[in-house]
Formats: C-alpha cells, structure tokens, sequence
C-alpha cells in the first residue's frame, strides 16, 4: 500500500529467466521484498538451502513443490513466523522495501506482512471483533466500523454477514471463515498478504471463491501462497517458484513455468511423475 | 518505533516478567515449605521419637510411636476397604456394563470424591459409632476408606480402558472367557497405572485428619485391637501445634516431617512408576 | 456379578452418606427451618443455632483466598504454558502437583507457627499503617483471623488453578496465537486478548474447583482463624467457619439438637461443594471440546 518502491533488483533471478535462446529479456519489475542467500536450520538440521528470489511488488507469487520441500517455512520466515518456534535458525538477508526485515521490530514487521493459515482460525469472538482485533491494539485511521466494513467488502464477505457481525466466528461455513480470516488479515492494511495453502481444508466452491478473491487483492497488497495445488497456482499467480529439498529449482513468470520449464526436475513435477 | 509501540511493547515485557514472578513464588512456597520442616522436625527427630509413648501432660520428651502404628493400623482398614471396592468396582464399568449404569456409578464417585472430609467424618460417626456407642478404630478406618474408594475407582476404570482393544480381542480369540482375560492379560498390561492410582489415593488419605476427630478420636496409648480409639500422625500433630507446650510444638513439627516425608515419599514413587511408561503403549 | 456388587457398593453408600445427613439433622431443621441460615446467634446453652456467622466466615475466607490465589495462579499458568520451555514447565508442574498432595494439617502446622506470627508482627501492622481507614483492616490485629485464613487457603488452592489452568492454556490451537501474532500483536497481547480467552471456560473450572477446595477445608482453617462465630467487616478479626465449628464442636455436643445442627451445617456444606464440583467439571470439560474442533460447518 505505500507508494515507494524501490525497483532494486530485476525479475532476473534465475538463469533460465534469460538464458533461454529467442526469449527476451524482461523489463525489471517493482520489488516489494528481496530473499537473499537464506539458510535455515531446525537446530542442526538445514531445511533450506541459499535461497535467494523477489517478491513482485501488486502480484501473486506462487510457492510449489512436494510435501516437506521446505515451501511453507520459507513462507513463514517472511514474516518471522519461525522465531515462535525454539530451535529454528535464519541465516541470510530478507528485505522489505529495502530494509532488512531482521533488523526492524518484529511486532511493525508483522503488521506490513501478514499471513493466513492452512485452516481457518478465527478468535473465539463476533465476526466484527475478529476484523476489529488487529486495528484495536495497533490503532486505526478510520472509524473501526468503517474499516471493518472495509476489510470485510475487500474479502468479499460484507454482503453475507453485515445482519450478523456480532454473531460468533464459529457459527459461518468454512469457507466463510477463512475469508473471515482474510479480512482480519486485511484490516491493518498490510503491504505483503502469505497465504499457506489458504483452501487446503476447503471444499471446491469455496476454493472457487477464494482464489477469485486473491487475484482481485493484487491491487491491494502483493500476495505470495504456498500451494499443493499445481492447477490453482497455474490459475492464480504470476510467479511461481518450485521447491525441492529444500533448494529453489526454478522461479519463473508462471504460464513459462508450466508450459516450458527449464529445469527437468520441475518437469518432472508439474508432468506428475513424482508429488 | 512509535511511542504507542513502545508503550505496547513496554506492557508486554512487564507482563510476562509478571507471570514469571507468579509461578517463582508458587513454587518457593512449596521449597518453603520443605525447608522449614526439615529444618525444625529434623532438629526433633531421634530413634527415641519414633519408638516410645507420648509422656504424661507436662513432661518433656516422649515420642509418637502409638501415633506411627494407629495411623499404619487406620491405613491397613482403609487400604482394605478402598482398594477391592474401587478395583473391582472399576473392573466392572470397564469391562461389564453398559453406559448409564456407568454413568451413574461414575457420578456417583465423583460425588463421593468431592465431599469434604469432614462431612465423611460425620457420616462415618453415624453409621460406625452411633451404633455402636465408641469411638474405635474400625470408625476412622471406615472413614479413610470411603475416601479412597473414588479415587482408586475411577483411576484404575481409566487405566483399565486405555488397554488396547487389540490385546483383548487377541486373548478372546484364543479362547479365554472374559474373566481369564481381565485377570491375565488385561490387568497386567494396566497395573502400573493401578499401582499408581493405589499409591496415591494411600498417600492422599494418610494426610487426613478431619475425618479421624470424631471417628477414631486420638489416644495417648497404646490402643490395641480394632475397637478403641487411637492415635494417628495427623491428629496428634493437630492436638500438639495448638497446645501450649513447646516441647509439644516441637514434636508436632517432628511429626509433621514424618508424614510429610512420607506422602512425598509415596507421591514421587507414584509418579516415576508411571513415568517409565505404562506396560502397553496407548493406542 | 460380584464385580457389579463393588460398583454398586459405590451408588448405595453415596446414597446412604446424602440419607444420613439429611435425617440426622431432621431436629433444628424442623425447629428452625430457613431461620437457621440467617441467625447470628450460636448459643448452645440457650438452644439457639444460627449459621450465619460460619456461612460468612467460610465465604470471607474463600473469598480472600481466591482474591490471591487467581491472579498467582493464573499468571504462573500463563508462565508455564506460554513462555517457559517445556522441560522447566514439566519440573515446574512437578513440583506444584507435588504442593497438591501436602496435607492439610501440615498447611496448618506452617500457619500456626510462621503466618501467624508474620501476620501479627509484619504484615497486619503495616496494612493497619497504610490502609487502616478502610474497616476491612481496622480493629485489633493478633495474627489469627479471616485474612491469615484466606492466605493459608489461597497456598493451598494455588495448585489446582495452576495445573488445571496450565492444561487447557496448552490445549488453545497453536494457530490461534499464531493468528494473533501475525497481526502485529505483542506476546503478551496474543497471550491475554486470544489465548487466555480461547480457555477462558477450563481456567473458570479451575476457580471453581478450587473454591470447592477452600469451601471445605477443615484442619489449617481451624488452626488459624480464631474459633469464635463472629461477623466483622474486618478481616483481622477471628471468626469461624462451617468446616472448623464442626471439628471442635462435634465431640463436645451435648443433646441432640446441638449436635443435629452441627449435623445440619455439615449438609449445607457438602451442597456447596457439590453445586462447585458439578459446575466446575461442567466448564473443564466444554472447553476441551472446544479446542478440539471449532468449525461448524
């Protein structure tokens, strides 16, 4: 949602980006964060392996790749979700804007970056104190009625609960619950939107309803999810960057990704013969 | 960083040291405690204490050695009645009967559970020695043992039914009848856990004192056979930490050390008996 | 089945235990009916009985030892499922089970000979000094009375609200403090704006059990607070509770009306505790459902 950007790195992150012949090199894109040569280790474990990839500033950012490839930790070190856990250990450079996320407050960092998670998990309180959560403790701009009303009409979900917002959470739909949740995400207007594998626990309707909401948010905020659902990343992203072992084998603009791939082993993947 | 953050941030560690604080001071207590008895009963304990009689009012030293056998002796009725009735009792709602016979039986000793110990004092003086017209040991017995009885129940019915469904069904297709099962095979693989819930609801009744003051009352003797009143360690420290004398005060804290140690004792042992695993992994 | 014969056993006498105490004390019921709850005057020589002055004496005390046993043992629940690493929590735990298995005379024995005297010389003097006006702590301090009750009583019930309480902060979903962590919260904002209220039924069934804990508690309650069926406003007064009168007065009861009135406050006490214990379980148990699967569809 801020205006400066600085377009510090161009989208040529990986070599198969222009070293293929009769492409053309592509025009640098806004970056709204920067991972740079990131290690990270579960006590003496590495699950991750000099990882180094742009975010794009206003698009969707695809993670992919087989169970325990490392996507959903690599998400969450965007955020610093991973010091909640003890033994887990960074190495490496992660900027937002520019500024190393390391070295700023994590509490601001984490208001700029926000996150949404496998299953829905709304407080155990109304539909509007869940929206209203996060503007109460860090302060709002607008009148909390309006920025709820605000946050619920991005997630597209104001029209089916404006009778009901003092009803508790736990009383919508799945679906509905996760777009609760994307809402209270919402609220304290974020710059960055994860999303870890937002519809996993949802039935395909709502998934439908889900991934149409996420490509409209592009405006809003820029969005990186991680999925195990190849189609849903051809559908919704711009970039996809695919995962194995903890290594990023390829990160290319998505309809590349899935129509040519440049590295076999992302063929392998997205053709089906392993998962 | 906004001044608001700051303040959020400055609430947040305060808070949380607060909570530290709170769980430091919990627990020094219970150091606390410890401390001071061994340091004061430590200073009275001797072989003389825990072998003789208590000398006549007035006169210095004597010890607590009627007061070590009653309480072995109100222990033995108690363990006599409690632990058959809540085993078997317990048995029977794991492996007998149907859900609202357990229902009520379950309620029932949680009822039982959760009844002061002084209101069981009194049931027990009015079925035990109304009727009988004296104060004895068989009444502070029976007092102890309604007390040990949920306590046993309903622990052994829960480490009953975490045996696995696979171990019985494996005897009962060897042919055991349902008894052989229980006795063989379902037992065993249960008894840490039940060894444990007997340890602990013993330790837990060897405190009490409530229930004794109008059931087996006190003695200054000897009180042999099961139909006299007699002493007990939680009476007698009761009787002695409010009388004036400080030779007395002294004993009580003597013997304060003796039970406490004791139900420690029995608590730990419970606990590492459970904590090297019950004999079959849950399911 | 002679198995049934135990289990049944269990249903007769806690039937038996509820038919005694209601017939033994048919007299001062019958005598006094509701009046009993609201006499003062506990006159054994004139034949006058009235409850009031234990019923207050029990809820003062209890109501003091909740006052400081909650906030301890909820912060110190806090600090052991939030912050503490799992190791020191179990030895933590430990250690605080190990405080629920002391008996209660040896509470008594302490409070006899070190809260007393603390009381008497350190603590009453100076709450007289800084908050004498108020009446709570006005009138002659000796160490005994309803607030060094509710002190050993507040130790006493700390563990059960530290352990239950401990147990279901544990159970909150990981991703609801994560959910709020995400927002931007603080640590300490996720822990009381999310996850404390997430378990906020369980930690009420912790404070009712200890309630029922502190309702019924005889022999350290006895030791301390005075023995005299008095009602004051202040709590360095002595006074008496349910549990006490009946420990000192029961043996000594001369007729049957003393005694069956006696007998009758024992009544009163065991429906408080048992209303307590029922609601209590109650609440534990809706909140561990709760945890375990909150999304209706």
């Amino acid at each position: 949602m801020h205006a400066s950007v600085r377009p510090a790195v161009s989208l040529n992150i990986t070599p198969s980006q222009t070293g293929a012949i009769g492409r053309e090199p592509l025009a640098p894109l806004p970056m709204r964060m920067n991972i740079s040569k990131v290690n990270f280790f579960y006590g003496p474990k590495q699950v991750l392996f000099d990882i180094s990839a742009g975010v794009a500033a206003n698009k969707v950012t695809a993670l992919i790749g087989p169970s325990g490839c490392g996507k959903s930790t690599l998400l969450r070190t965007l955020n610093r979700m991973h010091e909640t856990v003890r033994n887990a250990r960074l190495e490496g450079e992660i900027a937002l804007d520019g500024q190393s996320i390391l070295a700023q407050d994590v509490t601001q960092l984490r208001r700029r970056v926000g996150m949404v998670f496998q299953r829905p998990n709304p407080f155990p309180k109304s539909i509007f104190d869940n929206v209203a959560y996060g503007l109460r403790i860090n302060g709002s701009k607008l009148p909390i009625g309006e920025a709820v009303e605000k946050s619920l009409r991005h997630a597209a979900l104001w029209d089916e609960v404006k009778e009901h917002l003092h009803k508790s959470a736990y009383e919508l739909s799945g679906g509905q619950q996760q777009r609760l949740c994307i809402a209270r995400a919402l609220a304290v207007e974020p710059e960055v939107l994860l999303l870890d594998e937002p519809c996993s626990a949802l039935d395909p309707i709502s998934t439908a309803k889900i991934e149409e909401l996420l490509v409209r948010l592009k405006d809003l905020c820029t969005i990186v999810t991680v999925t195990h659902n190849m189609q849903q990343a051809a559908r919704i992203s711009d970039f996809t960057a695919f995962l194995l072992t903890g290594q990023l084998i390829e990160f290319s603009p998505t309809p590349q990704l899935f129509t040519t791939p440049s590295d076999p082993r992302t063929e392998a993947y997205i053709t089906g013969r392993f998962g | 960083m906004s001044g608001r953050l700051r303040w959020r941030k400055f609430v947040s560690g305060f808070m949380l040291t607060m909570t530290g604080v709170c769980a430091l001071v919990a627990v020094s207590v219970l150091f606390f405690i410890l401390g001071y008895l061994v340091y004061h009963g430590g200073k009275s304990i001797s072989w003389s204490f825990v072998t003789k009689l208590p000398t006549p009012v007035g006169e210095t030293g004597g010890g607590m050695a009627n007061a070590i056998v009653g309480s072995a002796k109100l222990l033995l009725l108690a363990s006599l009645m409690g632990v058959p009735i809540g085993f078997l009792g317990a048995i029977y709602l794991a492996e007998f009967s149907g859900s609202k016979v357990a229902f009520v039986v379950r309620y029932a000793a949680d009822l039982l559970n959760g009844v002061p110990s002084i209101v069981i004092g009194i049931f027990a003086y009015s079925l035990v020695v109304l009727p009988f017209k004296h104060f004895s040991t068989v009444a502070g017995g029976f007092a102890l043992g309604l007390m040990m009885i949920p306590i046993t129940l309903r622990s052994t019915e829960e480490f009953l039914l975490a045996v696995p469904r696979a171990l019985r069904e494996a005897a009962m297709a060897l042919g055991a009848s349902k008894w052989k099962t229980i006795v063989t095979v379902i037992v065993p693989a249960a008894y840490r856990g039940i060894l444990t819930a007997v340890l602990l609801a013993f330790a837990r009744v060897a405190g009490e004192t409530a229930p004794l003051l109008f059931t087996a009352l006190g003695n200054r003797f000897w009180s042999p056979g099961w139909n006299q009143p007699t002493a007990s360690l939680p009476a007698m420290i009761y009787a002695y930490a409010l009388a004036p004398y400080d030779d007395w005060h002294r004993q009580a804290w003597a013997a304060g050390l003796v039970l406490l140690g004791l139900i420690l004792v029995i608590n730990i042992v419970a606990r590492a008996i459970l904590a090297r695993g019950i004999a079959v992994p849950r399911a | 089945m002679i198995t049934f014969l135990f289990a049944a056993s269990v249903v007769l006498v806690t039937l038996l235990l509820i038919i005694e105490l209601w017939q033994e004390s048919a007299l001062p019921r019958h005598k006094f009916g509701l009046h009993f709850f609201v006499t003062q005057v506990w006159d054994p020589i004139a034949g006058q009985f009235g409850a009031l002055p234990f019923i207050y004496g029990t809820l003062i005390t209890a109501t003091v030892s909740l006052v400081i046993a909650v906030p301890l043992g909820i912060g110190a629940a806090i600090f052991l499922a939030e912050l503490a690493p799992a190791r020191l929590s179990d030895a933590l735990e430990f250690f605080i089970d190990l405080l629920a298995a002391v008996p209660s005379v040896i509470y008594g024995l302490l409070g006899v000979f070190i809260v007393v005297p603390l009381m008497r010389d350190y603590v009453q003097p100076a709450l007289k000094n800084t908050l004498g006006f108020l009446p709570l702590f006005s009138g002659p301090a000796y160490g005994i009375g309803f607030l060094t009750a509710g002190i050993v009583l507040a130790i006493m019930v700390i563990p059960y609200i530290i352990s239950v309480s401990r147990e279901v902060l544990m159970s909150v979903p990981r991703d609801q403090r994560e959910a709020a962590l995400g927002l931007g919260s603080t640590r300490w904002e996720s822990t009381w704006n999310v996850v404390v209220p997430f378990a906020r039924t369980g930690i009420m069934g912790s404070i009712f059990l200890a309630l029922a804990r502190a309702l019924g508690e005889t022999m350290a309650v006895t030791m301390v607070i005075g023995n005299t069926p008095t009602i004051s406003a202040s709590l360095f007064s002595p006074g008496y509770s349910i549990a006490a009168v009946i420990a000192n007065e029961f043996t000594e009861a001369t007729g049957d009306l003393y005694l069956q009135a006696l007998i009758e406050l024992g009544l009163v006490l065991f429906l408080l505790t048992f209303l307590l214990n029922g609601l209590a379980r109650l609440l534990i148990v809706m909140t561990s459902q709760r945890g375990s699967g909150t999304a209706h569809a």
